[in-house]
């Protein structure tokens, strides 16, 4: 049920982005979805890729700072209200959602969200006794 | 544990008292034995008559490393060359070096300042000293040694050098504490991995390590990659060597020795002093020293005096671990920065210490100062709201600290440049 998505910290200017993109691909790695945030001086990278722990180590020997965090996938049917029914779920339970992104494919039933929670088994819990849709992490790693 | 229990720990009223006749008497040796002191104090308008407090210090002038090399090599010393029995040196990196002469008392003196200190830092004649400092002109071999055998500890004058043998006795004798410079006891832990030694194997319990520089995170390396507790001793040649102050047990800043030194902290700008709990310049006066005694010595340390008392009773006075040379000091709008005071916010709020630098640069007529820190995996967080709350605490608490606005920028690892492993702190772009 756990994903495992790296997160890399990066300065707000050109060309920083495509240095974490070329060093994956330098070593083989896909990436399943990506996002950033960012203020004015910086932003985070978030990745989702087939090889965590292989561009968790390429990362940090190329220099940047990465951290590798647990995150859960979440498969909605394809009808409006799919992902606001996901989030009332949480948050009728006090789990606090620090963000939220969409995968890049599809899942076989529907859109791929990726959710960043505070209290992760609490809310596999909850979202599992709601009939929501969990993706695998072996899953969504081949993707 | 004390080694003189009662001077360590004479009541605020008696020490002052103390203090003030000594000073006096301080002043008189010095006006009437050494010219220099007698030039400068007429300069002022002063004589020796006009001390009758402890307040009356700040009426006389300082005296600077150049005044020593001025009057290289035996001008500053008080007495006849047929009373000094010892002589050391500084090593005089930058310029001719200073001479400092002991008087047989003055020997005393200091080897009972080492026990006092050796016993602060946790040591008993029960001890085997390893004893790594470097014996020879420098202070710090033979300041350790003579308060070694003082205290009626064993010492080991293994002296620098040589640190597979250093391991190798260390286990065999069973050193149980080590003495020398932090950077070379890192050394040591280094040397001990490579032979594949365990300090776990080894009797070593504690350290005292001065001579230089260090931070909070050397200590915590020292501690853990040698299985010791470390404490801090400060002292500089040309006002004794080692012995003028040292940590407690308590590893809450270093207590000056204060029935044998004066302490005050000054803006290096102004010279005026500065109230406890404020960086600045440190300047030291001796109250006991027979052959060479030094009044408000400008020691170019940079520390703060400490507000409030210490829990293990010792009344003397206490300074912060020194954090760098007024050397390094900016000034900023009028405002002096030392950058050793970004780095304990820094440390203070990152927990480790982070790489950073200042840049300095000029908008218009107004300076500007920009604080760049290195997110480390210790700093980071995948989410933005935190990273944002840490610029924002490391701005309020800059600002604070350095009375200064300020502006923090996180950058990437490896941004700073680095020579030879050491960034470079302070890149100054203004154009005077
Ligand atoms: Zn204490």
């Amino acid at each position: 049920m756990k994903i495992k998505q790296l997160s890399v910290f990066l300065e707000n200017k050109s060309g920083r982005l495509a240095a974490v993109t070329r060093l994956l691909a330098s070593k083989g790695i896909n990436i399943r979805a990506l996002s950033i945030a960012d203020t004015s001086d910086f932003g985070i990278l978030r990745l989702i890729v087939n090889d965590p722990e292989a561009a968790y180590r390429a990362l940090k020997e190329g220099g940047f700072t990465v951290s590798l965090t647990e995150v859960l996938g979440v498969e909605m049917p394809d009808r409006p209200g799919g992902l606001s029914s996901v989030l009332t779920h949480l948050e009728e339970a006090g789990i606090n959602i620090e963000y939220l992104y969409a995968f890049l494919g599809k899942g076989e039933n529907g859109a791929l969200v990726i959710l960043r929670v505070e209290d992760l088994d609490k809310a596999i819990e909850i979202l599992s006794a709601k009939g929501v849709q969990l993706v695998k992490a072996e899953k969504v790693y081949a993707l | 544990m004390y080694w003189n229990q009662k001077y360590e720990c004479l009541p605020p009223e008696e020490l002052h008292q103390l203090q003030l006749e000594r000073l006096k008497a301080t002043v008189e040796r010095a006006f009437f034995n050494v010219p220099h002191y007698r030039r400068a104090f007429q300069a002022e308008g002063l004589e020796p008559g006009d001390i009758r407090s402890l307040d009356d210090l700040r009426k006389l002038p300082f005296t600077t490393k150049d005044d020593l090399r001025e009057n290289y090599p035996f001008g500053m010393f008080a007495v006849p060359m047929s009373e000094i029995v010892r002589i050391h040196s500084s090593s005089g990196t930058t310029g001719k070096p200073t001479v400092v002469g002991y008087t047989r008392r003055d020997i005393d003196v200091w080897a009972e300042l080492m026990a006092r200190a050796l016993v602060c830092g946790g040591a008993t004649r029960n001890d085997i000293i390893h004893n790594a400092y470097g014996y020879g002109l420098f202070t710090g071999g033979l300041g350790v040694h003579y308060g070694a055998e003082r205290l009626g500890a064993s010492v080991i004058p293994i002296s620098g050098g040589n640190t597979k043998r250093q391991v190798m006795i260390m286990r065999d004798f069973g050193s149980t504490i080590l003495t020398c410079t932090p950077s070379y006891a890192l050394h040591i832990a280094e040397v001990m991995e490579e032979m594949g030694i365990d300090p776990a194997e080894l009797k070593l319990r504690a350290g005292i390590f001065g001579a230089e520089p260090w931070s909070e995170n050397m200590r915590r390396e020292i501690e853990r990659r040698l299985g010791i507790s470390a404490v801090d001793i400060y002292g500089l040649s040309e006002v004794i060597g080692p012995g003028v102050a040292i940590e407690c047990q308590e590893k809450n800043g270093l207590h000056i020795f204060g029935d044998h030194f004066l302490a005050e902290v000054i803006d290096p700008v102004t010279e005026k002093p500065l109230p406890p709990g404020e960086m600045g310049e440190l300047v030291l006066t001796s109250l006991t020293k027979e052959a060479l005694p030094v009044i408000r010595y400008r020691t170019r340390d940079v520390t703060a005096l400490l507000p409030g008392d210490c829990p293990c009773g010792r009344t003397g006075v206490r300074i912060a671990r020194i954090t760098g040379r007024t050397d390094d000091m900016l000034i900023i709008r009028g405002v002096n920065v030392f950058p050793s005071q970004v780095e304990s916010v820094l440390l203070e709020i990152g927990g480790t210490e982070p790489h950073y630098q200042l840049i300095v640069d000029r908008e218009g007529s107004l300076d500007t100062l920009e604080v760049q820190v290195e997110v480390s995996e210790s700093l980071f967080s995948d989410a933005v709201r935190r990273l944002e709350d840490l610029e924002h605490r490391l701005h309020q608490e800059l600002e604070s600290t350095l009375g200064l606005s300020v502006k923090v920028t996180l950058v990437e690892p490896k941004t700073i440049v680095r020579s030879e492993g050491k960034a470079k702190r302070v890149i100054d772009k203004r154009k005077f």
